[in-house]
């Protein structure tokens, strides 16, 4: 397949996984209003949203690092995006994955963050850099039990390629990792509802904690880039453990079914449980779902 | 309460005293006694509640009257202080080495009366006029309507009328 | 455009005062808070594209009303209702956002007495346009029943242009949606311009905010 026809492709996967992400975002603050008996925002809500975010006709800026920050969240969702492997033994939307992918993907989960710290902190709000320090030191516990996960993974299938560990688990829904190492699946669902960070874990943004935390700062068409990086983010994650742990997809409607239920457990769990505080979801990290990451490594040693 | 209110009359020589209610009894101090006289309250006789600090302009007699309600938690009684200082120069002795809410107080008095608290801590910081450059606007001659009329754009159009004549032709 | 600094001002702050200070080499450098350490700059009127462009973009500016949430005055009570299975202004694109930067509706609810009159400027320029004013309350039309205070201002529409009044003492959430559908229509009309209104008509707006505020101690526009 020609590069021209590659890219083709690879647009057409992030035009639909963009569409889903804000669906999917505009379906769950649906579903947190009808639980709070609200008839809450209309599903194209998103969408208007972003149009008018990237159409105001002011901007300030404060400097190149600002401009920066939003480019590299966007950069580290795109990351994640154009190494997954989005559809299994679909020549055409594989993008670019290939043996290593597994390790650049965790890579590029953090990268994101990095790049909103040093865009954040240049905004100079006192506000941004609270949210940075509380979203960085969040964000790294949250790594601790997924990483241990994925090792006990790449022990288990003793590769670190995406492809080979959901070709591995195919053949029938006993051969999921969910079933073949359940310990490693809890450790990263767990881990996850801090990588999606709802409701439990989403003081970092929270609009009634510190103002929003790190984009206090951002406006205009720059958080509409920090917006565009979060729908996109929501689906490359979920379809990340979906690759993982629940056997891949291997058409779209699958893809979407699965990224779906497996969005939809942070969100009930979100509007089930209240919001933590930063050092309690940082001690909770490392406490239950460290110990079956642990667990998980143990047993494939 | 009539125990109190005795000590406090032969130690202070309080004047005028007015039982409002069962708990509530209003005094007058001399200005130099008044903070000797709260400080006994609260130090030996249990009034350890400062409720508030207020200030009345009576301008026909040239006097300012304060009045410090002081409250005992445990008797649940109040003890009402007032005290007459001059409208000139108006200077008070500050009370907020015995309660530090006393300078908050203090500092609105300040503000809003002009009067002084020498000593009390941001006394001459504004409270919540920033930048005011008239005189104190609660002295009651201050015309109120006239400065905002002059100040803040009033829109045209508007009816004034006086309420008991107005009701009394709506109410016929 | 220069801040104006003087120095004489008794208002002036310690901070804001022009100094002198040391430099690391021992060099002495002159130093004026005011122009040195804020932007200078006025701010300036942005025309709108071409028709059919700018109609639909402010059908989605009028369909994502972002609202600040910024309790100015008494009627700020009536917001957070808004937002409760009662009345659930989400229905209407309504939410709150906690930052200026990212707010497009500021709703002024009620009185504004001078001190808070500062920050409502100082916030509604930090804000992004197009943005819109929404004055709830009879006091920010004649001042309501605070009229004749020494403290409390008049007419709200001397110091940042308003789009939409809502008159009551204090009005109902009923009415502050029926406010928010005002100023959809008007925003779907075009008319709704007040940032660039603020910009042409910068110098009288700054001549009325100056005549109360004597207590500046800011830029004369902060972005």
């Amino acid at each position: 397949m020609d590069i021209a026809t590659k890219l083709f492709y690879v647009f057409l996967g992030l035009f639909i996984v963009l569409n889903w992400g804000m669906l999917m975002s505009a379906t769950m603050r649906k579903i947190g209003a009808r639980i709070a008996g609200r008839y809450g925002i209309p599903f194209y809500q998103p969408w208007i949203d972003l149009v008018k975010l990237y159409s105001l006709r002011d901007s300030i800026t404060h400097g190149v690092m600002f401009y920066l920050g939003p480019v590299f969240r966007l950069a580290g969702g795109l990351g994640m995006f154009l190494f997954m492997p989005m559809i299994f033994g679909s020549e055409y939307f594989s993008n670019f994955s290939f043996a290593g992918d597994l390790v650049l993907i965790m890579y590029f989960q953090f990268f994101g963050m990095l790049g909103m710290a040093l865009g954040a902190s240049e905004g100079a709000h006192p506000y941004s850099a609270i949210g940075i320090s509380r979203g960085l030191s969040q964000f790294t516990t949250i790594e601790v039990p997924m990483t241990l996960a994925i090792i006990s993974l790449a022990i288990q299938y003793h590769t670190l390629s995406i492809s080979d560990i959901v070709a591995a688990q195919q053949g029938g829904i006993m051969n999921w990792t969910l079933f073949t190492n359940p310990f490693a699946t809890i450790a990263a669902m767990l881990s996850l509802l801090g990588a999606f960070g709802h409701s439990p874990f989403n003081l970092v943004k929270a609009p009634n904690e510190i103002p929003i935390g790190p984009p206090t700062e951002y406006h205009s068409s720059f958080l509409g880039v920090l917006r565009t990086n979060a729908a996109i983010l929501h689906v490359v994650e979920a379809v990340l453990f979906m690759n993982l742990f629940f056997g891949g997809a291997t058409s779209w409607l699958e893809l979407i079914i699965k990224s779906f239920l497996i969005y939809f457990w942070s969100v009930f769990v979100g509007v089930v449980f209240p919001r933590f505080r930063i050092e309690q979801s940082v001690q909770w990290f490392l406490k239950i779902p460290l110990l079956f990451g642990v667990i998980a490594i143990i047993i494939f040693m | 309460m009539e125990n109190i209110i005795k000590d406090i009359q032969n130690r202070f020589e309080v004047s005028d005293i007015v039982n409002q209610r069962d708990n509530i009894t209003f005094v007058t101090c001399e200005k130099e006694k008044t903070i000797a006289l709260i400080t006994h309250m609260k130090k030996n006789l249990g009034f350890k509640h400062f409720v508030l600090m207020t200030a009345v302009d009576w301008i026909e007699d040239g006097l300012f009257q304060l009045t410090y309600i002081l409250n005992n938690p445990k008797k649940k009684l109040d003890v009402a202080i007032r005290t007459f200082i001059s409208r000139e120069n108006a200077t008070m002795e500050t009370a907020h080495k015995l309660w530090k809410q006393v300078s908050t107080y203090q500092r609105e008095l300040k503000e809003m009366f002009g009067i002084d608290f020498p000593g009390s801590p941001r006394v001459n910081e504004s409270f919540i006029l920033e930048g005011w450059n008239d005189i104190p606007p609660y002295r009651r001659d201050f015309q109120t309507k006239e400065y905002a009329e002059k100040t803040y754009f009033p829109r045209p159009g508007r009816k004034t009328n006086d309420p008991s004549e107005y009701m009394k032709k709506n109410m016929s | 455009m220069t801040n104006e600094n003087k120095n004489h001002d008794k208002f002036l702050h310690e901070e804001n005062k022009i100094r002198e200070v040391e430099a690391p080499d021992g060099s002495i450098i002159k130093v004026d808070p005011l122009n040195d350490y804020f932007l200078t700059d006025r701010p300036v009127v942005r025309e709108p594209k071409n028709k059919v462009v700018e109609k639909f973009l402010n059908w989605a500016r009028a369909e994502s009303l972002w609202v600040l949430g910024f309790g100015t005055g008494c009627g700020s009570i009536e917001i957070p209702p808004l937002v409760t299975p009662r009345f659930d202004a989400y229905r209407f694109g309504v939410q709150m956002r906690p930052t200026p930067r990212q707010s497009n509706v500021f709703i002024i609810s009620g009185y504004l007495a001078v001190k808070t009159l500062k920050r409502v400027i100082r916030t509604y320029e930090q804000m992004q346009g197009p943005k819109y004013v929404l004055a709830l309350g009879s006091c920010t039309i004649n001042g309501g029943m605070y009229w004749d205070s020494y403290n409390t201002i008049n007419r709200l529409d001397h110091f940042i242009p308003v789009d939409v009044y809502v008159a009551g003492c204090m009005p109902r959430p009923e009415a502050l949606l029926a406010g928010f559908a005002k100023l959809k229509e008007r925003i779907k009309a075009g008319r709704a311009e007040g940032a660039n209104e603020y910009a042409e008509k910068f110098d009288w707006y700054k001549a009325n905010q100056k005549k109360i505020i004597n207590d500046w101690n800011m830029p004369d526009y902060n972005w």
